[in-house]
């Protein structure tokens, strides 16, 4: 039996967060149910998946993880209904493989909803309740969950769905891996021609355009994602590049589909700091761009770069040095979108920071199961920021200040510094929530968002012991 | 469509091997002691793209069952292309050193029932004249060592019956493989501390054990380095050696 074992390696995306944990990796549902069993375990335990998740959410300071990747088995596949149960380490990719290399005979099924990456577990994808390119039609991937098979740390086992326990169904949908360990997880795919999607980069110049471009492609077009040059100020400011695309039956001639189904190892060391600055971001900016010529490309393509452009490049979160980075994610509602997104926007471009992967997207008001789930019918913005320390946080705080105004929310499955203050104004049913949470299941993103707040508003960072070292930072390996 | 028979398939490295049959349509017989792991495991490789998978629930320390299974293995798979033998438990070697009984219940895993196994299938193999088996041992079978010869031992005298097998089989087209993998990221090293670059994920261990039963030669090292790591271990001379701490 493998039992709980000190290690340092367990990090988020953003690597800013360094801590100490009690890690166990259980293999089989019931290796997971003697860990909690076990009398001399950790006194918190939080369920760990791919680790994709940026910030503190998926971790647990000084406490327990339970390492639920070790849990990758299919449990059954209808492949005439598309109806897919798999237990909760199982990743996106190993759906993927297991989907693509379907007879050709059979009906060709994809994942209902799935996020920029395919390394995450479907524990995590549900435990963020996350989103994709088609959230204007298909809501969340806590949708298209049939039912889940919870396991609490009393020993008890729980099917949950819409039918079964359905307090504790919704409250996992987007539960921040707070009510229990995810065993399993039944997934409703959706059905589609084959893996070529076509797909269309058109380049735009105002944030007007964005916002129309995005009204028009709701006909047609299931998936929409716009990137945006974060730096470029007044007339200019919002313009990007808007991808739109839907699925085809239609192979282009002599084209090969090929999906990485293993996370590449490039980027393989901490790059200095200072490789990301204001000057170099500027000019991928500008080049990233020109890319796309004025009227626009078209084309037929396979699914993977459309969906996982960033798994290309590997480890790219190893670029911003070893200090890490805070991705910024915000929802804001509908009335007065544009008008936010824009308040946004000047502040960044004013502080000059960010960086190159600055996504905004309109989302869609198909309603989440979940109680926390993160979208809301409006705007999502997306963007990510080197740690520079105070400088940072100073920034990301009057970003906050905007966010609040417009009745918005942040996404715990980006954020590593969010005030209490704004989490609970922005999730009004969080209360609803902790009624459900396990006893023995905590992360340090919980402890610092549930403190008692005086005004449900703003305030800066209360900083307890579970926040990052931000203002004193780490020393980089190398000047 | 290849058959393969696992005894020990709930192990991480066995597992990791079965998934790559079964992902070319393969048929499988599984042999655990955990019935509830055994079926996850079965549907798992279902789902995965295996033609069919058969089970046995059996603790292969009951070595009086290992001709039955044997049979059971050959009849549902009608033939036998592939055999893994990977149960095993990594000894405790303190625990052995104070209790004799506890070292002969280390051997009997380690070494007997691979041993009884192999017994069993040798003339099932002859009988079909062809197919190939692996069986896993290990780099510690190499050289014995202080801190772990119980184990050690156990590996290295089952690398000597599969030798000698190996010798005997050969004369029917059936090719028997000593696998030895170094350290592998498994449930049974979970208490030792890992990273580094001498540590494998068992789907590395994996893929090469798939090629070796394709290929069949006396002995895979895996990862290959520890070819090399142990030849200068075996070499150095004991004056040496009895100052290591290995
Ligand atoms: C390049 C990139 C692009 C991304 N794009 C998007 C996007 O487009 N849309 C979006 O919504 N998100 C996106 N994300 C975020 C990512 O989808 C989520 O953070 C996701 O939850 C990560 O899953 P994970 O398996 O890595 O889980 P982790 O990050 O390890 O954990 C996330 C949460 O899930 C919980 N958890 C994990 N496994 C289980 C389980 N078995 N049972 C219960 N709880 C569990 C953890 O406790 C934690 O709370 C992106 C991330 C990256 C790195
Ligand atoms: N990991 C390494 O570093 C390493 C290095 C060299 C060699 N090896 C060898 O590789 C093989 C596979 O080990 P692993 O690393 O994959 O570890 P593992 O996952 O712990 O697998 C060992 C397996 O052996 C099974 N087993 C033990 N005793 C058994 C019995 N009496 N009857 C039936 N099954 C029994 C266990 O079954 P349960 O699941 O029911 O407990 C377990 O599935 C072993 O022979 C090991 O000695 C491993």
């Amino acid at each position: 039996m493998t039992g709980f074992q000190d290690s340092r390696t367990y990090r988020a995306w953003g690597r800013a967060h360094r801590f100490a944990h009690a890690v166990a990796r259980p293999r089989f549902a019931d290796e997971a149910a003697s860990l909690l069993a076990a009398p001399d375990g950790p006194t918190s335990v939080l369920p760990y998946g791919m680790g994709r998740s940026y910030g503190d959410s998926c971790l647990n300071r000084d406490g327990g993880l339970l390492d639920a990747r070790g849990l990758d088995r299919f449990v059954a596949f209808d492949r005439e209904t598309g109806l897919l149960e798999v237990e909760g380490g199982v990743t996106l990719a190993d759906i993927l493989r297991v989907l693509d290399h379907a007879p050709p005979s059979e009906r060709r099924w994809f994942l209902p909803v799935t996020p920029g990456t395919k390394f995450v577990t479907v524990g995590g994808a549900i435990a963020n309740d996350v989103h994709g390119k088609n959230h204007h039609e298909a809501g969340t991937f806590g949708r298209h969950v049939a039912g889940l098979r919870l396991l609490r740390s009393d020993g008890r086992v729980l099917d949950c769905s819409m039918a079964d326990n359905p307090e504790l169904f919704a409250a996992t949908i987007g539960g921040l891996g707070l009510t229990g360990l995810i065993l399993r997880a039944a997934i409703r795919l959706k059905p589609v021609p084959g893996p070529w999607m076509e797909s269309e980069d058109i380049r735009y110049e105002t944030l007007e355009d964005f916002f129309a471009l995005s009204e028009e492609s709701l006909a047609g077009w299931e998936y929409s994602v716009a990137w945006i040059d974060c730096l470029a100020k007044g007339r200019a400011l919002g313009r990007g590049i808007f991808t739109r695309s839907r699925h085809t039956g239609e192979a282009p001639a002599g084209a090969k589909p090929r999906t990485a189904y293993e996370p590449r190892l490039s980027v393989p060391l901490d790059f200095p700091g200072f490789a990301l600055n204001k000057a170099s971001i500027t000019a991928f900016n500008a080049l990233y761009r020109r890319r796309i010529p004025a009227g626009g490309t078209r084309g037929t393509v396979h699914y993977d770069p459309v969906f996982y452009p960033l798994d290309a490049i590997g480890l790219w979160n190893r670029m911003y040095g070893a200090r890490g980075f805070y991705q910024y994610q915000c929802a804001v509602p509908t009335a007065g979108a544009p008008e936010t997104v824009r308040a946004l926007l000047e502040t960044i471009a004013a502080a000059g920071q960010g960086s190159f992967l600055a996504v905004l997207k309109t989302l869609g008001d198909v309603p989440s199961p979940g109680l926390l789930s993160f979208p809301m019918p409006g705007a999502t913005l997306a963007l990510d920021f080197p740690n520079t320390g105070a400088a940072t946080h100073a920034l990301l705080d009057r970003l906050d200040a905007i966010v609040a105004e417009a009745g918005g929310r942040l996404y715990p499955a980006k954020d590593g510094r969010m005030p209490a203050g704004l989490f609970q104004s922005g999730y009004p049913r969080w209360r609803e929530f902790a009624a459900h949470i396990d006893p023995r299941f905590s992360s340090s993103f919980w402890r610092r968002v549930s403190v008692p707040v005086d005004q449900p508003s703003l305030g800066p960072s209360p900083g307890p012991s579970d926040s990052p070292p931000s203002h004193s930072p780490s020393p980089s390996p190398r000047p | 469509m290849t058959r393969l028979a696992v005894f020990g398939a709930t192990s991480a490295i066995a597992g990791a091997v079965a998934r790559l049959y079964a992902a070319e349509g393969a048929s499988l017989f599984l042999v655990a002691r955990n019935a509830a792991r055994l079926e996850a495991l079965a549907a798992d490789l279902r789902a995965r793209g295996a033609a069919a998978v058969t089970t046995a629930v059996a603790d292969l320390n009951d070595l009086d069952r290992h001709p039955e299974l044997v049979e059971r293995a050959r009849a549902a798979l009608d033939g036998l292309d592939a055999v893994l033998i990977a149960h095993g438990t990594l000894s405790d070697q303190a625990a052995c050193e104070a209790d004799a009984g506890l070292a002969r219940a280390e051997l009997t895993t380690n070494f007997l029932g691979p041993v009884s196994l192999l017994t069993a299938l040798a003339p099932v193999m002859e009988r079909q004249n062809r197919g190939s088996i692996a069986v896993i041992g290990s780099v510690a079978g190499d050289r014995g060592r202080g801190s772990n010869y119980v184990y050690g031992s156990a590996k290295g005298g089952l690398g000597v019956f599969v030798q000698g097998l190996r010798h005997r089989l050969g004369r029917s087209n059936v090719a028997v493989t000593l696998v030895k993998p170094g350290f592998v990221d498994t449930p049974m090293t979970a208490a030792l501390p890992k990273g580094g670059p001498l540590w494998a994920k068992p789907e590395r261990v994996a893929a090469d054990i798939r090629r070796a039963l394709d290929r069949g030669p006396a002995v895979l090292y895996t990862p290959w380095f520890w070819r090399w790591i142990l030849l200068i271990i075996r070499l150095l001379p004991d004056a040496v050696f009895r100052r290591t701490r290995l």
